[in-house]
This record gives C-alpha cells, sequence and structure tokens, in this order.
C-alpha cells in the first residue's frame, strides 16, 4: 500500500475514540475504583540520601495486629526492579541511597489510621557521605555504584577530531547545562492489586508500558506469565513518568495484597509523587567545536555527563539517545562524543519526553548561536551551511536515505516569524524600551522508535481480532494516556480494513488478552505499532480471501460475512504480525555506528521572547514550529501533541525549577513547582510537512516527544538576541537573570549619588 | 458513628442529597466517596490544579478547599450535570471536535471553569479565556485546543440554534 | 489527603453574634474559617493543628460592599470576586480590584475573603499593599463592641497581628478621594496566574505645582508583614521628580526593604526588583505630571 495513496479515515480529525467518556466525567481512572473490602497501602520512606538502615522500630502505641507491615524480608522473589540492569530494589533492605526511597509498607482498611502508623515507624541510620551532583560523582569517592561510579558510557567517534584543531579557522567552547524536569502529570501515580493463591497476581493502574509492569511482578513474586495480569485503567498524563515508576508500585501494591488477602489500593498524593517519584536527567554538556573560515563544522568534540540519581534504571539508553542527538542535524565529518551517566544519591531519574534528546539538543543549539556570535556569522546561515541533506551522512555514518527537507522548513520558520523584520524592528525598539525583545530559532531532528537494534529486540508482535458480534479490536500493548494510540491506530484498522471508523476498537490493555507490542515510548506507536496494525489488517483481508471467501471490493456486510465463516472453521478470527527491520539497516552497538534510527522528524523553531528589565522575567511571546513528521495521521491531536510538547519546552526553560535540599525535592507541591498556565503560552503555531515513511503506519513517523526539544534552545536563544547576554543553563528564572544582568547595569551606569 | 455527624443537604446537579459525614470533610471527597461523583479529581489538593473544579451557587471553586458544612443548602454542578437529558453540552461537543481533551483528567474542571465563562461572558476574548481558565492546570495540551474549543462553544451557544439543545445560553 | 477530617470540629453558628459570643466564651480556642482557601490547603498536607474551627461562610452581617459619596466599606467577609464584580468599587479603588484579580484564580476568588487574606498575614498578602496605600482602616469586632485603627497598625510582626483573642476583622474602609491621584499596582509572581507574589508594590500619589505633595508607597514580601515604605516615601515627598529623586526614592527602598530568601525567590532580587518598581512608578508620575 503506497504510503502517498488518497485516504478516507488517516488523516482525518475523526473523534478522539474515549472521547466522549472523558468529557462526560465516565472515564475511570485508578482513583475512581473502590471495591468491597478495600485496604489502603502507604510507603514508609528515606529520610535521608544514603546510609545504612540500623534498625526499623514499630512504635507500641500502635496496635500493629490490625496492619500489615512489609519488608524487604517479605519479598518471594527477586527484590529487585526488571529493567535494564536489575540494581534498583523493590524495597531498601539493609541500606539507603537516595531520599525517599521506599522501606516500608503498610496497609490497613482506614486511611487515618494507616498515617498515623506510618508516622509510627522509626527508622534508625548510620548516615553516610552522600553524592549529590555530577561534579561529585567524578571525583569517584565515595565509590557508590559498580567500581567507578558510572552507569553507562559511550564514545562515538568518526573521522579524527584531533587532527583537525591546528588548522581550524575557529575554535569555540561552550558548557551547557539543564535541571531536573518534573513530568507533573495532572493524574499522581496509582496501583490496586489483588492476590489469590488460584488466579496470582493481578493489578489495576496509571501506567504506560503493561509488559515492563509484568515482567518485574514475575521476577518479585517469582511468578509465571499466566499468574500475573496487569491492566492499565484510563491514565491522566504521563509523558515517560509511568514508563518505569509503576513497576515499582505495582510491587508495592502486590506485595501487601499478598500479605493482607485484601485488595489493595495505593494513590500517590502530589507531594509524595513529586517527591519520590522519577524526573529528567539532569546534564551538563561541553562542546569544543572547530570551523572553517566559512563557518562550516570541522570537528566537534563533546562531553556529555548526565546525572542517573542512585540506581541506573533507564540512564543507559537515556545516555545513549543524549549522544545520539549530541552533534545536531549537520555535516561534521570528524566527531567525538564522550557520554557517562554518573551515579548520584538522587532520586533516580527516568524517561521523559525527549529522553536525552531535549538535554543534548539545548547544549547544541545553544552552542550554535555561540558560534555564529564568536565568529561573525548570521546564526541562520550558519546553520544554513551545515545542514544534513538526503545523501548525507550523519554522526553515526548514516547515510540519510529519505529527503531532509531542513532548508525549506527554515525558509518557511523564516517567513511565518517575519524573523528578520521582526528582529530588525526590535533591535530599534529595544534601545529606548525597559523591555527587550528577541527571536531566537533551533533546527533539530528527532529519531523515531528504538535506537539501533532496540526494536528487534522488542521483537513486537501486534494485530486484530474480529469478535462474533462484528466487533474489530485492535491488539496492542501499546498504551493511551492522552497522545491519542486508541484514535491512530483503530483509524490505521479501518482505513487498511475498508471499514467505518466506528467498527474498530481496541481491545482492554490486559495482558490476558493484548500481545507484548512493546512499550508506549519512544515516539514508536504510529511508525513502528502502526504498521504493525496496518499489516496486520492487509495480512486478513488475504487471509480471509484465500480461506474466507472474501471477494475483491467487498463490502462491510461481506467482510464480516467472511470473518464469520472463517471463525466457524478456525475457532477465531485473529491476524498478529512481528515487527520486520527495514531492509538494509545495520547497527554495530559497539563503535555505536550505523542506522541509529529508522526515521528521523526534523523541525525548526523560531521563539519571541520579551526580557522585563524590571522584574528580569523573560516571556516566549510567540512561538512557530515547523516540523516535517512523515504522514500526519490526525491532524487535531498531531497538533495538539505539538503544542502540549512546546508548552511542557517552555516550562524547562523558565519556569520549571526543582529545589534540591540535601538530595530532597523542597518544593514538592504545585504552588511551588511552576509550570506555566493558560496565561502564560504563548500563541504557538503549527505547520506540518509531510514526507511519508515507506515503513510507517501509513508513512508515519514519531511526533510525540519532538516538540519538547526545540524551545528550550530557541528560548535561550531569543534572550542573548534581546540582552545580547549568553545563558547556558536552564531553568532560567529572572533570579538568574537577574544576577547576571544587575551585575551589567551597575556596570554601565554612572554612579548616581 | 455517622449519628454524630452533621446532615448536610445539597443540591448536586439537581438532584436533592443529604450526606451524614464530619463537617470538615473535604467536598471532593463527598462528592466521590459518597455521592459515587467521580468526575471531579485530585490532583493536587492545594487549589493549584483545579481538577476539583465545580460550581457552587453558580460560582467556580475548588472542591478540594471545601468543608462540606460550607456547602449546606447549596447548588453544585459537576461535570456530570452538564450534558442535558444524554444531549452533550456545546462545550463537549466542541472539546471532542476541537482536541480539547487529551488523558482527560483536567477536563471535568476544565469544563466547569468554561461554561461558568461563558454563562457569564457569553463572547469572551483570548485573553478572558486565558483568565477564565487560568486556573485549571492542563499538562497535555499546551491549551491551544482548549482557546480553540471554548471559542468555536461561544459562536455554536449565541448562534440561533442554541436553544433547541436545551441548553441555558 | 494528610488530614483527618474527623479530628476537627467545624460549627456554623450562622450569625455574628453568635461566632463573637463563641470566641468571647472561649478565647483562644476556636479558629475562625470564612473561604478556607489557606486553612483547607494546611489540612490536606496534614499540616492542620486547629481541633476546633467556627465558620464565617455565609454570614451575610460580614459580606458586604457600601459605596457612599465619599468612603467605602468592605466587610470582611466578601470575597475578592465581589470587589472585582463591585463596578463603583472597582472605578475609585482600581488598586483593589486589580489586586483581586490576581489572587490565586477565579477559582480561588470566589471564596478567598479579604478578611482572610489580612488575617492569614502573609508577607505576600495580595490585597495589603493597595489597602496601604488607600490608607484605609481597619475596623475589628467583638462582643464588646468595634474599633478603627489604621490598618497599617494591624500587623506587628511575621504573622502576627493585633486582634484580640475574642475579636473579628469586621470591615475595611476608605475614602473615595483617589480620583485624581496617580495610582499604580505591581505583582511580580512565579508566572502571570495562580502565582504568589515575589515581590509587589503599590503606590498612590499627587503632584502638585511641580512637586510631589503626597505620596504613599506599600510593598508586599519586602519585610516580615505588608507595610510601607516611609522612607521611600520621604524622598520624594515635597520634590519634584527628577532623576535625582528617583535615585533616592531607589536608595531608600533598598534600605530599608528587609526581605528574605525563600523557596521561591531571593533577597537581592526582591530589593531590586522593589527599587524598580518604584522607579517605573515614579516615571510614570513625573511622565503623566508633565502632561497639560
Amino acid at each position: 500500500m503506497s504510503a502517498t495513496a488518497k485516504t478516507r479515515i488517516v488523516g482525518a480529525s475523526v473523534p478522539r475514540k474515549e472521547g466522549i467518556d472523558k468529557l462526560v466525567g465516565r472515564a475511570v481512572y485508578v482513583d475512581d475504583i473502590e471495591r468491597e473490602g478495600m485496604w489502603y497501602g502507604t510507603t514508609v520512606r528515606s529520610t535521608i540520601p544514603r546510609g545504612r538502615i540500623r534498625s526499623i522500630t514499630c512504635d507500641p502505641r500502635i496496635d500493629w495486629s490490625e496492619f500489615t507491615v512489609v519488608t524487604a524480608a517479605n519479598v518471594p522473589g527477586k527484590n529487585h526492579i526488571q529493567l535494564i540492569v536489575a540494581d534498583q530494589p523493590c524495597l531498601a533492605d539493609g541500606a539507603v541511597n537516595h531520599c525517599d526511597e521506599p522501606i516500608v509498607l503498610l496497609a490497613h482498611a482506614d486511611k487515618h489510621k494507616l498515617r498515623e502508623a506510618a508516622a509510627a515507624v522509626r527508622i534508625e541510620y548510620e548516615p553516610l557521605p552522600a553524592v549529590l551532583s555530577i561534579e561529585e560523582s567524578e571525583r569517584q569517592d565515595p565509590i557508590i555504584w559498580g567500581d567507578d561510579n558510572v552507569f553507562k558510557s559511550f564514545l562515538l567517534e568518526k573521522g579524527n577530531v584531533d587532527g583537525v584543531w591546528a588548522q581550524a579557522a575557529h575554535i569555540v567552547e561552550g558548557e551547557y547545562r539543564t535541571g531536573a524536569q518534573e513530568h507533573l502529570y495532572i493524574e499522581n501515580n496509582g496501583m490496586i492489586a489483588e492476590w489469590s493463591a488460584n488466579d496470582g497476581l493481578t493489578v489495576w493502574g496509571s501506567l504506560q508500558c503493561p509488559y515492563y509492569v509484568h515482567k518485574t511482578l514475575k521476577a518479585v513474586f517469582d511468578l509465571p506469565d499466566e499468574k500475573v495480569r496487569v491492566i492499565q485503567t484510563e491514565t491522566g498524563g504521563a509523558f515517560g513518568g509511568k514508563e518505569d515508576y509503576p513497576s515499582t508500585l505495582a510491587s508495592h501494591a502486590g506485595l501487601l495484597a499478598m500479605k493482607s488477602g485484601h485488595t489493595i489500593k495505593m494513590v500517590y498524593d502530589r507531594m509524595e509523587d513529586l517527591a519520590a517519584t522519577t524526573k529528567r536527567h539532569p546534564s551538563r554538556i561541553r562542546h569544543r567545536t572547530a570551523l572553517d573560515k566559512d563557518g562550516k563544522l570541522l570537528a566537534m568534540e563533546i562531553d556529555l555527563a548526565t546525572d542517573g540519581g542512585a540506581y541506573s534504571t533507564l540512564s543507559s539508553t537515556v545516555l545513549s539517545r543524549a549522544t545520539l542527538h549530541s552533534c545536531g542535524p549537520y555535516v561534521c565529518p570528524n566527531i567525538r562524543v564522550r557520554s557517562r551517566a554518573w551515579a548520584t544519591n538522587m532520586v533516580p531519574y527516568g524517561a521523559f519526553r525527549g529522553f536525552g534528546a531535549p538535554q543534548a539538543i539545548f547544549a547544541t543549539e545553544r552552542h550554535m548561536d555561540e558560534i555564529a556570535a564568536q565568529i561573525g556569522i548570521d546564526p541562520v546561515e550558519l546553520r544554513r551551511r551545515n545542514f544534513l541533506h538526503q545523501g548525507d551522512q550523519n554522526a553515526t555514518e548514516q547515510l540519510m536515505r529519505e529527503p531532509v527537507m531542513l532548508d525549506e522548513l527554515l525558509d518557511r520558520a523564516l517567513a511565518q516569524s517575519d524573523y528578520y523584520a521582526r528582529r530588525e524592528r526590535f533591535t530599534r525598539e529595544n534601545a529606548n524600551s525597559p523591555v527587550k525583545r528577541g527571536l531566537g530559532l533551533a533546527t533539530f531532528y528527532h529519531g523515531s522508535g528504538f535506537t539501533g537494534s532496540g526494536e528487534l529486540y522488542l521483537n513486537s508482535l501486534a494485530g486484530i481480532d474480529v469478535t462474533a458480534d462484528n466487533k474489530v479490536r485492535v491488539m496492542v500493548s501499546n498504551t493511551e494516556f492522552g497522545q491519542g494510540t486508541n484514535t491512530i491506530l483503530t483509524q490505521i484498522a479501518a482505513e487498511a480494513l475498508g471499514l467505518a471508523f466506528s467498527d474498530i476498537s481496541m481491545a482492554p490493555p490486559d495482558t490476558a488478552v493484548i500481545p507484548n507490542s512493546g512499550p508506549t515510548v519512544a515516539s514508536r506507536t504510529s511508525m513502528v505499532v502502526g504498521r504493525l496494525i496496518q499489516r496486520a489488517s492487509l495480512q486478513l483481508l488475504e487471509t480471509l480471501r484465500n480461506d474466507g471467501g472474501l471477494g475483491a471490493n467487498a463490502s462491510r456486510d461481506e467482510f464480516f460475512a467472511a470473518c464469520d465463516r472463517y471463525r466457524t472453521a478456525h475457532g477465531e478470527v485473529k491476524s498478529l504480525c512481528r515487527y520486520e527491520a527495514p531492509p538494509g539497516i545495520f547497527w554495530d552497538d559497539k563503535t555505536y555506528h550505523g542506522e541509529a534510527y529508522g526515521a528521523y522528524a526534523w523541525a525548526v523553531y523560531v521563539a519571541q521572547v520579551a526580557v522585563d528589565t524590571r522584574d528580569y522575567s523573560a516571556e516566549v511571546e510567540e512561538f512557530w514550529t515547523v516540523q516535517e513528521v512523515g504522514r500526519v495521521l490526525h491532524p487535531v491531536m498531531a497538533k495538539g501533541q505539538i503544542e502540549g510538547g512546546v508548552a511542557q519546552g517552555i516550562g524547562y526553560a523558565l519556569y520549571e525549577r526543582v529545589v534540591w535540599q540535601n538530595g530532597r525535592m523542597a518544593n514538592n507541591q504545585m504552588t511551588n513547582y511552576i509550570m506555566p498556565t493558560a496565561a502564560d503560552v504563548p500563541p504557538i503555531h503549527v505547520i506540518f510537512e509531510e514526507i511519508p515513511f515507506k515503513f510507517g503506519g501509513y508513512g508515519a513517523k514519531g511526533i510525540g516527544e519532538l516538540p519538547h526539544d526545540g524551545p528550550a534552545p530557541a528560548i535561550l536563544n531569543a534572550i542573548r538576541d534581546a540582552t545580547g547576554v549568553s545563558f547556558n543553563s536552564i531553568p532560567l528564572l529572572p533570579e538568574d537573570i537577574f544576577a547576571v544582568l544587575a551585575a551589567r547595569e551597575i556596570q554601565e551606569e554612572p554612579a548616581i549619588k | 458513628m455517622s449519628e454524630c455527624f452533621p446532615s448536610i443537604t445539597m443540591r448536586v446537579n439537581g438532584e436533592s442529597c443529604t450526606v451524614n459525614v464530619p463537617p470538615m470533610k473535604r467536598l471532593l471527597d463527598v462528592l466521590r466517596e459518597d455521592l459515587h461523583l467521580t468526575g471531579a479529581k485530585e490532583g493536587c489538593g492545594e487549589g493549584e490544579c483545579g481538577s476539583c473544579s465545580v460550581r457552587l451557587d453558580g460560582e467556580l471553586v475548588n472542591s478540594c478547599l471545601i468543608p462540606v458544612l460550607q456547602a449546606q443548602g447549596a447548588e453544585i454542578q459537576t461535570v456530570e450535570g452538564l450534558a442535558a437529558n444524554g444531549v452533550l453540552h456545546p462545550l463537549q461537543e466542541c472539546f471532542l471536535a476541537c482536541g480539547g481533551a487529551q488523558c482527560g483528567i483536567c477536563t471535568p474542571g476544565m469544563l466547569m471553569a468554561a461554561a461558568q465563562l461563558l454563562e457569564r461572558n457569553p463572547n469572551p476574548s483570548m485573553a478572558e479565556i486565558r483568565e477564565g481558565l487560568a486556573g485549571n492546570l492542563c499538562r497535555c495540551t499546551g491549551f491551544m485546543r482548549i482557546f480553540e474549543s471554548v471559542l468555536a462553544a461561544a459562536t455554536q451557544m449565541q448562534s440561533p440554534e442554541a436553544d433547541k439543545a436545551g441548553h441555558a445560553r | 489527603m494528610r488530614g483527618n477530617c474527623e479530628v476537627h470540629e467545624l460549627i456554623a453558628p450562622g450569625r455574628l453574634r453568635g461566632v463573637l459570643e463563641l470566641l468571647a466564651a472561649e478565647p483562644g480556642v476556636w479558629t475562625p474559617i470564612a473561604g478556607g482557601t489557606e486553612i483547607m490547603v494546611a489540612h490536606a498536607a496534614g499540616r492542620l493543628n486547629l481541633p476546633k474551627l467556627v465558620s464565617l461562610w455565609g454570614i451575610g452581617e460580614l459580606r458586604f460592599i457600601n459605596v457612599n459619596a465619599d468612603s467605602v466599606a468592605i466587610g470582611a467577609g466578601a470575597t475578592f470576586i465581589d470587589v472585582r464584580r463591585h463596578a463603583e468599587l472597582a472605578e475609585s479603588l482600581p488598586l483593589l480590584a486589580k489586586a483581586s484579580s490576581w489572587i490565586g484564580s477565579i477559582a480561588n476568588q470566589s471564596r478567598a475573603t479579604l478578611g482572610g487574606n489580612l488575617v492569614n498575614g502573609s508577607p505576600a498578602a495580595d490585597s495589603s499593599p493597595a489597602l496601604l496605600v488607600y490608607d484605609a482602616e481597619i475596623e475589628l469586632i467583638s462582643v464588646r463592641g468595634s474599633r478603627r485603627i489604621p490598618y497599617c497598625e494591624f500587623h506587628t510582626g511575621y504573622k502576627s497581628n493585633v486582634l484580640a483573642k475574642d475579636e473579628l476583622v469586621y470591615a475595611l474602609h476608605m475614602q473615595r478621594r483617589f480620583a485624581r491621584h496617580k495610582q499604580y499596582l505591581r505583582k511580580v509572581g512565579t508566572r502571570r496566574a495562580m502565582a504568589i507574589s515575589k515581590v509587589a508594590l503599590a503606590g498612590t500619589a499627587l503632584v502638585d505645582s511641580g512637586v510631589v505633595s503626597e505620596i504613599r508607597v506599600a510593598a508586599a514580601s519586602l519585610a516580615a508583614y505588608p507595610a510601607r515604605l516611609y522612607k521611600t516615601e520621604a524622598a520624594v515627598l515635597g520634590k519634584p521628580i527628577t532623576p535625582e529623586t528617583i535615585a533616592a526614592a531607589r536608595e531608600a527602598l533598598m534600605g530599608e526593604a528587609a526581605p528574605i530568601d525563600d523557596i521561591r525567590s531571593t533577597a537581592e532580587y526582591r530589593k531590586r526588583v522593589g527599587a524598580n518598581l518604584v522607579e517605573e512608578f515614579l516615571l510614570e508620575l513625573g511622565r503623566e505630571a508633565a502632561q497639560p
């Protein structure tokens, strides 16, 4: 099926599949569920960042016989969350390595008694010196993880970096930092668990990846596949924050369910969710760049460090993506990227939309503007001279086989934002205005799907079935949490089968029903899983033609009749497909060379920022996005993804600071962790270009994470344009701008006495 | 035990109901636990996110900040009361058409805020829409689709057809 | 939800007399709760150590706005939505309406009351700077009667005020005499809505014959409680608006302001921004005075 063929349903903004339930208050989130005889669970957590647990004492003023108490000793199987390296305990056992690490679980029918009991658990520690930053970890004293505090390291090399410096016309250096960022999904983490000796463990909850949770529960409870059942409830936002954490929470609820014999509900409140769950990895990225006299890149040497927190969790894959996105959408013959994810005694960091790319792209795109300023070239022109085009090779020597539209995207973004005319006007107006305005841009790409051989490793299985009452169900483990999974996958099935959108529904996100089509991450759903659904649908049609009497150009009634005949003969109507890598893919995990990603989305973002010299605030006044994302499956939803990602990117740049006090989040309330409100977001313009990707669902590439990559560097570049001051660290708050601008004001003004 | 608690009578979505609960029980918890109206959500417990927003005597309030005793005799509308006789309110229709809801957790409160806004200001400017919704945090949409949904609903509600849907203007 | 609703008593006498008698009979035992926008946050955080509460919500005698020819009286139970919606009040005391629109969000404004905002006594209280530059008087009431004092004498320290144990705030009184005054109010928060103030500055002033004949400047978050900036006022009073007087006002503010570092901001930032805001106020004042 041609990726460019005209379509009825794909490409149309059909109503969100589960939309009505959400609009009338019928959608069921985990905390909306109450069951007869349900008990509640709570967690007693570490109050120090590192130490040995000397004792756990339950104060005798509480009647503990009423409570279920669980510690690491009660874990029937492996006391470790099964992610990449299974180093994170489900419950701390003898030692703690971060603040708010879970130690004791309690359950009771009465929430108030539960709170009192939690306060009555006294834990004595022998504190140990804690490592609270990348720099402290780099000292490698103390060693807190492995031999050297390094969770993972990469060395990506191309050409011969060392031979270039001597001949370079320009060498520019810079250091860039990004802070932790909290997902702030409006629905906190929550799980319900039930245990029986017969059926095993069943959990319901807010999550992204049912099979990730399944894998951990099997290990923690030492149960076979069929004795663990994971069911996703309607999930109120995730953004990566519910990729791995739910495995921990499900284990906790499961342990309490098993020991108490009751259904257990554990739903965090905002203070606990903010303090104890994952956030975006902070980073420190150093660039050293050589250019020729025309501003063409000769060499990029990059030192990239992330703070992974106390356990490795997803730090290696975040580092991987950061590494592979660190050289920008540019041609550069000589590259060295040395990257390391460092262990610290901070709350473990995790997945968050972009997954290392926002950090890397912030540094690269800020650095491009620094280069432009230092060598005296227009930052637009500098980028143009270095853009990748079809036929070029990127940092990993991947050939850009598909067309690359960066020049056109840039032209469009400049035109839409009236870039040069606005900048000229601002230059004039800024001279006599206390509000300084500027424009800044970022040009970037985002790789869709798992890196390198990741999709082969996932070996996703997905497809459709047709029930006896003529319902076609999409069978995937990919979940809906607002980004539109339910809608786009049912659109694809409806299109491929020639049916109505209303004929298709999603099979329940229940591991007892759905195959493992991989996690809902990495912008892979529309491209990889969408493609599987498309293939499975076509495969079913072919099967029915061969073995169900279905004719060519069959009607809807004939389709269902053929299904009936097939079901009579074979018992069920189901069509599943396994992932197949596009042809000619090669990837070397050791040298990190080859096809890093199957497809890339490309973008140019422009920010207009106003800096008010009276309160030192920076506000985004307008924002333009132009991106090439393959086929747009659902225009309204796609727009919503870009706008939502940009809003989060604005927060990342200017508002969202995590305040740490000795390894603990001190501002763990919504009143003090600041995200932009409806009054703060600027008008966001969204333009799509489409170059359908042959191996994506109906030509789609990934779109979910791309929009979080561009805003922060575009905004800080705009601030440089507005003020002439380079800020290289985010979040950039007014107090930070004040520190620099006020010092300059004192220098510039004659003393008035 | 519940005989010790005061009796609180309210009209919720047009229906009278009485609960016997501690006077400091939050209105949010009474709605969700005692009246089984789980549309209003707890996102923060601090009155910052607005996902618990309902209308009390015609005013938008954060139900997580209201001791139920203070709702004695009050007229309360929740999202469950927005559609009339199974017919979606224009705001609900427009949110569906314009992508105003993604994960949906902020949606009930957002709809309450938007309903209040349009009731008092049938033709709001963009600035007035922003202000009217500023107390409802949405982490998914970036608000643009929500603004568009509200503008579309405003247009729809002012058209001559509006009365036919049985909704108050 | 970390609070236990069962351990708190909440009663609602329903009438002002009932509340005052209760406070007189058991002074210091019952804490008044109006809109609850502060107390209920503490309740949810498990930090509400007040076992007995008496509700002021719905007491009509406290919720009023009386505007007559030369004065305004606003009941302590008036919500900020009430203030915003009162056209005459908004017209004669626009800084109050402005401040009201910056409190939290619409849902907070419909419940937060003027009295609650003042008694809560946060240094960042949104309504206070405007009240201070309007020379508001605060009326306190008990079974013993009522008394009026200048609002600027109400706060005595961080979260402490002159209320006796049996007293409630009854009303705020202001004169309607600011029609000709330059009026200024600016709040600097963490974002445009739902923001606790990092610093806020209010000002009212008159210029006659080229010199400042009257001036009030007040700030939030530049001291332990919202306060007038008397030294800053003195630097300008009786003088023309010139770069020198502006510089003197800036210096006076930087000297008398005593902000702190906290989770939201820093003392240095607050001081400097306070100075910038007073400069903005005076520049506007000077520009408008220069117009024919």
